[in-house]
């Protein structure tokens, strides 16, 4: 077994990092068997017929559900700081769990500040005023006649990652740090559609965008904005918004920081600046080492997470992994991301899923051949902008670690020799 | 072309333009309304107070109603616990302290207090204070944090022009529109 075979992967990179190649020939299995067979060496046990394959099945379900044997696979949240108010805070992707570059919508996070509404689509309506010629109210059959567009687009709370604003690294898994962020295939009607309707004031600058919940969430943003690539959107991935994520409507600017997107979607206000509502001032600014705080910090900017290994999933033994993570960025395509096990001593590029969309999740995929001994996994991207995600010490250099929001360094997994990851700064 | 197939094309022409059902109508689906009709959703105020209505309330008012409705999340006096501290932090935004963000040390325009008391508190019974109480448990929580005296009548007025200590703490983030 130790003659090297053709097409066996060669590394690209310190302690195991394999070359890309070997998601993209058709000699996979071949070159895999020559690094990894040693590790599985034992023959399998002999196959038993199962009782599944000797008696019929049950029998159609109206709505589907996951295997009784994925009950694992779960949103998780903090329990609130005030049992009183429950509904307040979040919860968030199983990522470690999943692939691809949809998220599964009863897996979506879910941000509220005063709980998920119950909201009859017969009674809701959208009105779009303030600067416009004509105020309109919509209901929701009239906004199922205009003609429909559809994106697939990452949703990410400005508080992802916020747990490594921290000076130490806390024992937290991808779920716990990196969960606030989802991908769906999202359908509605472009909002400059209903706006040209209105009729656009020239002195119209900024749009306000507010929730039917009972805490109001509202947000002002950029008329050209809604005048790019805004939607109010009714279907994700194929059904109905879920009510988690806005149910009947919900406002979607692609790739700006997800409590912009305002769920439950009840009014649109054209006006010449900003309202400067509480989430736009108080929350979701991001105080720097000076004393000056960014505002208005819309969009993603790109960033990419190692989804496996991470903590949680252990190690089998040496042998050929493969690494697993998403990539993404608010400002476009994913262009390239790299790997490294080594700390980032030295990267080889991943492989980049098809299809890789703007201001969607990109899965990227990289080969390794752990050695058994310790290793730090990180993943680098680049979008099509030739922004580069920072290291922790670019990042922490710019703008300190005060900021609570809009965390995009390179986070890093620590494995050690029992081949148990960990979140470590690096 | 033959001058039949001329004539055909010619009264097809004809026609398509003096048809009106043939004409694309674009799609328009809204029902126009008077703002006097969405006043009732009408309820975000702008930083120079545009939208804040009629009423007032002062310090001591504010203070009952504090009492009553705030005090059990937002603990005594505004210290906060369990939910937010709305009291204090005054110099903490300054380089290497850690924030203590609280309406008096961090919040840039006392407007966004109105509006947000007014939307989403109590938590449990939003958009039900009268616009008085609204008016009287700003001017509490903006005396507690030294911004106003005690004797402050706050309305339409003279909430915009309550001098907030973080007024200029903003700076727009420099990377957007992108390059």
């Amino acid at each position: 077994m130790g003659r090297k075979r053709k097409g066996a992967p060669e590394p690209a990179a310190g302690n195991g990092i394999l070359n890309r190649r070997i998601f993209l020939e058709r000699t996979l299995i071949a070159g895999a068997a020559g690094l990894g067979a040693g590790a599985t060496g034992a023959a399998a046990e002999p196959l038993a017929v199962p009782r599944w394959s000797k008696e019929p099945g049950t029998d159609f379900t109206a709505y589907g559900q996951p295997s009784h044997f994925e009950s694992k696979v779960v949103r998780t949240w903090a329990p609130p700081a005030n049992p009183a108010t429950p509904g307040v805070g979040s919860s968030r992707t199983p990522h470690h769990l999943l692939d691809g570059m949809i998220t599964p919508s009863g897996l979506h996070y879910e941000r509220s500040h005063s709980g998920v509404p119950d909201i009859d689509p017969e009674q809701h309506r959208l009105v779009i005023h303030g600067l416009v010629r004509q105020p309109l109210v919509f209901s929701l059959e009239d906004l199922s006649r205009y003609p429909r567009v559809s994106r697939i687009a990452f949703l990410e709370c400005a508080g992802n990652s916020g747990a490594l604003y921290s000076a130490q690294a806390q024992p937290l898994n991808v779920q716990a740090i990196h969960g606030l962020l989802s991908c769906s295939d999202w359908t509605g009607v472009k909002l400059s559609t209903l706006l040209d309707e209105a009729g656009i004031d020239p002195r119209a600058k900024w749009v306000l965008a507010e929730g039917a919940d009972a805490s109001g969430m509202s947000r002002s943003f950029p008329l050209p904005k809604a005048l790019d690539d805004a939607m109010v959107c009714l279907y994700q991935n194929g059904e109905r918004v879920r009510p988690a994520n806005g149910y009947p409507l919900r406002l979607l600017l692609p790739g700006f920081e997800g409590n912009m997107n305002v769920k439950w979607l009840r009014r649109l206000k054209l006006v010449d600046a900003p309202i400067m509502t509480k989430d736009e001032t108080s929350k979701y600014t991001i105080l720097l080492k000076e004393d000056k705080a960014w505002q208005f910090v819309f969009p993603i900017e790109v960033k990419s997470i190692i989804t496996r290994p991470s903590p949680g999933l252990t190690l089998k033994g040496p042998g050929f992994y493969e690494i697993s993570g998403l990539a993404w960025s608010g400002n476009g395509r994913i262009r390239q991301v790299e790997v490294s096990a080594d700390g980032g001593q030295s990267f080889a590029p991943a492989m980049l899923q098809e299809p890789v969309l703007p201001k969607a999740l990109t899965r990227f995929r990289a080969a390794w051949q752990w050695n058994g001994g310790p290793a730090v996994l990180q993943s680098r991207a680049t979008d099509e902008t030739g922004m580069v995600q920072p290291s922790r010490a670019q990042f922490v250099a710019e703008r300190g670690l005060r900021g609570n929001y809009h965390y995009n360094a390179v986070a890093s997994w620590g494995i050690n020799q029992a081949g148990e990851a960990s979140n470590v700064f690096a | 072309m033959c001058l039949l197939n001329r004539l055909i094309l010619s009264a097809a022409a004809l026609l398509l333009a003096a048809t009106p059902a043939l004409a694309a109508d674009e799609p328009h689906f809204g029902k126009p309304i008077s703002p006097q009709d969405l006043a009732a959703w009408d309820i975000s105020i702008g930083p120079d107070g545009a939208g804040l209505p009629p009423g007032k309330g002062t310090v001591a008012q504010g203070e009952a109603v504090y009492a009553a409705k705030c005090q059990a999340c937002h603990g005594e006096k505004g210290e906060g616990r369990p939910n937010d501290r709305l009291v204090g932090g005054a110099g903490t935004i300054a380089p290497d302290k850690a924030p203590v963000k609280t309406v008096g040390s961090y919040w840039p325009y006392p407007t966004t207090l109105f509006d947000y008391v007014r939307r989403a508190m109590p938590w449990d019974r939003p958009k039900s204070l009268s616009d008085d109480e609204v008016y009287a448990v700003a001017a509490y929580i903006l005396n507690l944090n030294g911004l106003i005296g005690p004797d402050k009548v706050l309305d339409a007025e003279s909430l915009p022009k309550v001098k907030m200590p973080n007024r200029e703490g903003f700076t727009p983030f420099p990377r957007w529109p992108p390059k």
